[in-house]
């Protein structure tokens, strides 16, 4: 027997020298898979029986769903009404949870009391971690708890390919590969998951775009607080029937700017730093499906509810600690939280927001889920205890004690839909590409693109004399 | 001799996938379109024995389990879904390689019943791959509602190889399928996959260049599939073939 090795060049070249000498048509592949084809109908055609012509609901329904003019305003009306299902439904165990979660602040300040534990480590417990961690429940549990579990239906149901199939023209538009818009689907529910997801994209350009832009859409930790400052912002309006068809209608309007902003910022890249065209492909169309109630039900909760409120609370504890930390350590008879946002208010002001709501955001950097309660833990440090049990209390200490305007509102919502993405995001893109470059215009590229935006707005309104 | 099996074993390639046990356990490749349930046929044979990762140098997501069955433990591959076999993906080009090189002891083709001609074209391309193949008719329940009958003794007749019909979301012809996986791995079965003819041009190249590959190509590798490659002009099957010999060199 010859050595295997000695022979392995030879063999490659002996082959290489077939393939030219085989080499007698250019047709040769398609005659193939002509062939494959028409055999697999011939067998399919013996083997196959139908009762019944079957009435085709699914091309039917198919027809509807992404049709051209259709399609579009079918997709806003589904989207809005998970909105609206989710604010409206969310108020009430919101509630119920901080009305729990707020007696159970005072069992435990009793309970460190009687244990004789010194007051500092008191307050870094009770006012710091645990208060933190009650906020994220209440506020974030419930719309969790609603919006999840519809998500997962029009999922399980089949409605999200047909979405991208709809976004599947834009995307090439934009110089970009279709599937994006299923990693962008997907990033609705975890950014990071969404930039996972970008790895069914073949071309590295395509799929590197697709990975910079995915942050542009709101994810499950984004969600609560885009709802709860449309609540917000909606609360000012004062007539209460149209408080949740305003909230409703300005979450569905940001969704649609992140969806814009990601198919302008696709462009813009696909146009100079990764030049490029857009390579074709298959979206198959699965067949509609009846839902598994139970299994929706479970996975909603326990792959994303829970999993999202256990990384919530687990970045929530320790941050509760250190920013009842910063904002107790005095420097010069201010706290360092007040040091921070009175260095950066006037920046933050150009841009719409104040000090306090920039510092917010840079502290949330480890998740977005906590930059709200931040904010608030923030607004609360310098002055007295307060419950925030309702959306009128955050209305209160937003807009009369802190002098929110709705421009305030607006481009809180805008920054936080547009900003640098969260800590596991970045460190997953960091993962997947694994070169800092890109790591590093992953977070600049939305930040810059938050500021621009939050500063035109901001700019525009005071010219106009609004807010 | 050339290159055969004994210069070049295949444990030796089957490490290059990632799959560390050696010795006498049977793996067992599971293939088919996306949409087809095979995620779902893989949870029904390993139930919660698996484990997931990378491909070998790929991102593409692997996923390997084991189960059991008369006293016999068999290893599960679930190959990405693919459409076809062609490797114009980065799935493809996995699914292709490992049929090809990894050679396993018995390849499930998981075929959806309520749009079988489609799945039938990678039924095919896996048949000119492997003799050891065996089909499974999942959602057969889903085509019966859909008034979608499957005569799955004709489909073994024409095919060649075993058809098993399942519902593996009710757990449905499961056990058959591994009675069947065993009998295969078992070498208690011997099939005769359906070949797709080509035309004359087609097949004359083929007579010409079969032989001449057979004297390179290891015995479990199909001439005939190689030669197939070679004449549509495959820009990867070097790449496969190098892997193969790549594979020889680390011995």
């Amino acid at each position: 027997m010859k050595a295997a090795t000695a022979d392995k060049e030879e063999s490659l070249r002996y082959l290489k020298a077939l393939a030219e000498a085989a080499r007698l048509d250019p047709a040769a592949h398609d005659r193939i898979v002509g062939s494959i084809y028409s055999e697999a109908e011939r067998i399919a055609g013996a083997v196959v029986h139908r009762t019944r012509p079957k009435r085709d609901w699914d091309r039917r329904i198919d027809d509807i769903l992404t049709s051209r003019w259709l399609g579009f305003p079918i997709m806003f009306l589904l989207l809005g009404a998970a909105f609206w299902l989710t604010i409206t439904g969310a108020n009430y165990p919101s509630r119920l949870l901080a009305a729990v979660l707020f007696w159970g602040q005072e069992q435990l300040a009793v309970l460190l009391g009687w244990l004789g534990a010194p007051s500092w480590l008191k307050e870094i417990v009770v006012d710091g971690m645990y208060r933190s961690l009650a906020w994220v429940v209440s506020v974030m549990l419930p719309p969790m708890a609603i919006f999840f579990p519809i998500f997962t239906l029009l999922e399980d149901l089949g409605y999200l390919p047909r979405v991208a199939f709809n976004l599947d023209r834009f995307f090439r538009m934009a110089g970009t590969h279709g599937k994006q818009a299923l990693t962008m689907a997907m990033g609705f529910g975890c950014n990071a998951a969404g930039v996972v997801a970008c790895r069914i994209i073949d071309s590295p350009r395509e799929r590197l775009i697709a990975r910079l832009t995915n942050v542009f859409v709101p994810c499950n930790g984004r969600f609560p607080t885009l709802i709860t400052l449309a609540a917000v912002l909606a609360a000012g309006l004062g007539v209460s029937a149209y408080q949740t068809v305003f909230a409703t209608a300005a979450v569905a309007g940001l969704v649609i700017a992140g969806i814009a902003v990601t198919l302008f910022v696709s462009w813009l890249l696909s146009r100079t730093l990764l030049r490029g065209v857009p390579s074709s492909f298959t979206l198959e169309l699965p067949p509609y499906r009846r839902p598994q109630v139970v299994q929706i039900l479970a996975r909603s909760f326990i792959d994303r509810t829970l999993f999202v409120l256990a990384r919530a609370v687990t970045v929530a504890a320790p941050a509760g600690a250190l920013i009842w930390l910063l904002a107790n350590i005095d420097l010069n008879g201010q706290s360092i939280i007040q040091h921070m946002a009175t260095w950066l208010d006037p920046f933050a002001r150009q841009i719409g927001l104040d000090g306090f709501i920039l510092v917010a955001f840079i502290l949330g950097l480890p998740a977005n889920e906590i930059v709200l309660p931040i904010l608030c833990m923030c607004y609360l440090s310098a002055g007295s205890m307060v419950e925030l049990d309702s959306l009128s209390a955050i209305h209160r200490l937003f807009v009369v004690e802190h002098g929110w305007t709705w421009v305030t509102a607006l481009c809180v919502m805008l920054f936080s839909l547009l900003h640098f993405p969260c800590g596991t995001t970045l460190y997953t893109i960091q993962k997947e590409n694994g070169n800092w470059k890109w790591t590093f215009l992953a977070a600049a590229i939305p930040t810059l693109t938050a500021i621009t935006v939050c500063f035109t707005v901001a700019r525009t309104a005071r010219i106009l004399g609004l807010g | 001799m050339g290159l055969t099996s004994n210069a070049c074993g295949w444990s030796a390639n089957r490490e290059t996938f990632g799959i560390k046990r050696n010795g006498s356990i049977p793996v067992i490749a599971l293939a088919g379109n996306p949409n087809t349930g095979k995620t779902t046929v893989f949870n029904a044979l390993t139930g919660l024995n698996q484990h997931t990762g990378n491909w070998p140098g790929k991102t593409v997501l692997r996923a390997e389990g084991c189960y059991a069955f008369n006293g016999r433990e068999y290893l599960v591959v679930d190959l990405p879904g693919t459409y076809s076999l062609l490797a114009s993906s980065a799935e493809e080009q996995v699914a292709r390689d490992f049929l090809c090189l990894a050679n396993p002891d018995a390849t499930v083709v998981v075929v959806d019943a309520t749009c079988l001609e489609r799945n039938l074209n990678l039924v095919l391309q896996v048949l000119e791959i492997t003799p050891r193949a065996i089909v499974a008719v999942n959602l057969i329940d889903e085509a019966a509602r859909k008034n979608i009958h499957i005569d799955c003794r004709r489909l073994a007749g024409e095919l060649g190889v075993p058809v098993v019909a399942t519902a593996a979301r009710y757990g449905k012809g499961i056990d058959e399928l591994k009675a069947v996986i065993a009998e295969m791995a078992g070498n208690q079965l011997s099939t005769s996959p359906r070949l797709v003819t080509y035309d004359t041009s087609l097949e004359r190249s083929i007579r010409f260049l079969e032989p001449r590959l057979k004297d390179i190509l290891p015995p479990y590798l199909s001439a005939r599939w190689a030669a197939l490659r070679i004449l549509e002009g495959d820009p990867y099957i070097f790449n496969t073939l190098h892997h193969f010999f790549e594979g020889c060199g680390q011995r």
